[in-house]
């Protein structure tokens, strides 16, 4: 899908909030923070209490039929024309990207595309759909950004690294083979755990060489098995999600 | 949970083989990049374009077979068409039983290694001779190609001294330059005793007939110069419609294979010796083979034919660079490996329906193709493929999504699930025998259950307000 004609969020900046999976369950103040960091740019939320997940663990997972259910409800969850704002890169690209490769066949695929059009990857949103090119605020620490791979391709992660150095305060500290996977995979990270963790290992050594205070990504999913490796390791790293800076950003500087 | 098989596969590499891999694969990519970037402002246009070159060829090969076979002709080559591998093999045989010849000097060539030529030829009798380095290291060693380009990336300089020595070929010296010069002097008396000259093709033009092979030890031209008889073996897909289209992918593949700007040799061959040439071989043979290949084109995932065999989405691959190219089982390892392989085992599809899976989705192959195949989404097509046909290997390790659906498409169950998960913080999780929460808690901690409570700040903000 040509990414560039999606659709734009209004002037009253209504914003339906997609939360995740990840962070319904584990990650609270991702969500948390990505209200905040909207809400401060003038956006009203709606989060629609039915939604669940994008349906992507049985999409990778081969389980096409299973998906599309997730997917059903997904799209009758977020029904309407309000763009749709999502904390993460693998759970928006399901929606723009993997939804329509598995509905290619499907009688609803119109209605499938429909929500693809208005699916934002939230960095990606608050750029090129808001039009914000920096960020307000004070954060004092050297970030090192993950890109997640889901962004490959995507406005995302140039959007995440613009407004990260932007932030009074913040020094990115780049580190090796940043364009490599981290490993998580999804259903991979259990089903291949030796290649995964292998991986991670090494993503882990390029990133502690590059001595960051804080490891930084839009996907929390990169950050949970890259945390939970570190501190499995017993050389635990900190982390945060990318809404999470913007938002202590925010904070530090008494603009929220 | 059994594991993957190319999960055991990477977990039981020896520490030497996966840095060897791993070294080369990266130096490779980085260097491609590199290279790629200083010449073009814009390579990934460059790789649009050479895939809507090749995805044309594929999606018209009904026409541009029957035109390359007559072209062909017309130059005085014979053509010969294989539906399996047995039909190449064959086909090989045939015409050197029919004229007495035994010896064979072979340019490396993927293909002759998908059918198992040599093997075939071997119990016919007929001696078969790898000249390219590399090959040649994988034959003496009784071993197989772990990598495209570079069969023998998976080992170091000290085993190939080693097995120098054991084939009599000088005492150890683990030297580079020893080593190759030793190989040449080998190869050069090889050349003038071979009948036959076996090479693949890495382009065929459409407009022209010409054959096109690149090397960069121009060991194919010692074979075509020192024999009367030159048998191609290309696979159906290798067309491209003109000469012209030769300028792009010529370019994209030296650079994207090995980081050159070009290959150090590439020949442009036209047909068998003309009368006015003082040498070459006198009659020239062009195999096509397809060996699934059409099925591959009839299926959601053609766009696979498009590869032009460069290995730049092994060297990018996180997967490929822990478990190296023997890993996938098959004679095409990594990305590109894990679609092609199962799909050109056609039948024997469960036995490689293992491969989709052994990805991490993460794109860098698709980032990198020259020719721009979408790998990752021909990896789900085939995952989709593999557990709609319910191939055990397939589902191994992945858990089942049918509980996970019905939860995810009610959402008061899923609320009460969010709620009621807070039990995992006081259940000892290491116990619970859950495969995959085993196979996570086995290499990296679980993160404290938080659900439901960003749900219950926005209700209770929204209350509040």
């Amino acid at each position: 899908m040509n990414l560039s004609d999606r659709r734009k969020p209004g002037a009253d900046k209504r914003v339906q909030l997609m939360a995740t999976c990840i962070c319904d369950a584990f990650y609270a103040d991702t969500a948390r923070a990505t209200v905040e960091v909207l809400e401060y740019l003038g956006c009203t939320i709606e989060f629609p209490e039915g939604q669940t997940c994008c349906g992507q663990p049985a999409f990778n997972g081969g389980d096409w039929a299973a998906s599309r259910k997730v997917v059903r409800h997904t799209v009758r969850t977020f029904a309407g024309e309000t763009p749709v704002v999502v904390p993460s890169g693998s759970c928006a690209a399901m929606l723009f990207h993997g939804a329509l490769l598995e509905f290619e066949h499907e009688a609803d695929l119109p209605a499938v595309r429909q929500l693809a059009h208005r699916t934002w990857e939230l960095a990606d949103f608050i750029v090129n759909g808001l039009g914000v090119k920096a960020w307000p605020g004070r954060y004092d620490g050297a970030i090192a950004f993950h890109r997640a791979c889901h962004t490959r391709g995507t406005g995302s992660s140039d959007a995440a690294s613009a407004l990260l150095g932007s932030i009074a305060g913040v020094k990115l500290v780049p580190f090796g083979e940043g364009e490599q996977c981290c490993g998580f995979g999804g259903t991979f990270s259990v089903s291949f755990p030796n290649v995964s963790a292998g991986m991670g290992t090494l993503k882990l050594e390029h990133i502690r060489a590059a001595q960051p205070d804080v490891l930084v990504s839009g996907d929390m999913s990169c950050m949970m098995h890259l945390s939970g490796l570190a501190e499995k390791e017993g050389q635990p790293i900190k982390t945060q999600h990318l809404a999470q800076v913007l938002r202590d950003a925010l904070k530090n500087g008494g603009l929220i | 949970m059994s594991l993957q098989p190319l999960d055991q596969f990477a977990r039981n590499l020896a520490p030497d083989t996966r840095a060897a891999v791993y070294d080369g694969s990266k130096k490779g990519h980085e260097k491609r990049t590199r290279v790629l970037f200083d010449a073009y402002t814009d390579p990934n246009r460059l790789r649009e374009i050479a895939g809507e070159i090749k995805q044309h060829v594929i999606e018209h090969l009904d026409t541009y077979l029957p035109a390359v076979e007559a072209k062909l002709q017309a130059n005085g080559v014979k053509v010969h068409w294989a539906g399996t591998a047995d039909e190449a093999c064959a086909a090989v045989r045939d015409i050197m039983q029919a004229r007495g010849l035994r010896k064979i000097v072979k340019s490396k060539t993927m293909v002759s290694e998908e059918i198992e030529l040599e093997h075939y030829l071997d119990k016919h009798g007929i001696e078969t001779l790898e000249t390219d380095l590399g090959e040649f290291i994988v034959q003496i060693d009784h071993d197989h190609p772990s990598h495209i380009v570079k069969p023998i990336i998976h080992k170091n300089r000290r085993e190939i001294a080693r097995s120098f020595e054991r084939e009599g070929l000088g005492a150890y010296n683990d030297d580079p330059e020893t080593i190759t010069r030793r190989a040449r002097q080998f190869l050069r008396h090889k050349y003038l005793a071979a009948d036959v000259a076996l090479t693949g093709a890495n382009f065929v033009s459409v407009e022209s007939g010409r054959l096109v092979i690149v090397t960069n030890e121009g060991n194919s031209r010692f074979c075509l110069a020192a024999t009367k008889c030159h048998i191609a073996l290309v696979g159906i897909e290798k067309l491209v419609p003109r000469d012209r289209d030769l300028g792009l992918l010529l370019n994209l593949l030296g650079r994207s294979a090995t980081a050159q700007q070009l290959t150090v040799y590439t020949e442009f061959i036209s047909g068998p010796k003309a009368a006015t040439q003082p040498d070459g071989p006198e009659e020239m043979h062009v195999i096509f083979v397809d060996n699934g290949r059409t099925d591959v084109l009839a299926s959601d995932c053609r766009e696979i034919l498009r590869c032009i065999r460069c290995g730049a989405c092994l060297n990018v691959c996180p997967v490929y660079r822990q478990a190296s190219g023997h890993a996938y089982r098959s004679v095409y390892p990594g990305p590109v490996g894990a679609v092609l392989s199962p799909l050109l085992a056609g039948k024997k599809f469960p036995e490689l329906a293992d491969l989709p899976k052994a990805s991490s989705l993460c794109g860098a192959c698709n980032e990198v193709c020259p020719v721009n195949i979408p790998i990752p989404d021909l990896l789900l097509r085939l995952r989709a493929k593999g557990k709609a046909e319910g191939a055990p290997l397939a589902s191994a390790g992945t858990p089942p999504m049918g509980a996970w659906s019905v939860l995810a498409s009610q959402p008061a169950a899923w609320k009460a699930a969010l709620f009621g998960g807070k039990i995992l913080n006081f259940l000892p999780t290491k116990l619970l025998p859950i495969p995959a929460l085993r196979a996570w808690e086995n290499k990296r901690t679980l993160p404290a259950w938080k659900g439901g409570e960003f749900r219950s700040w926005l209700k209770n903000r929204d209350i509040k307000k």
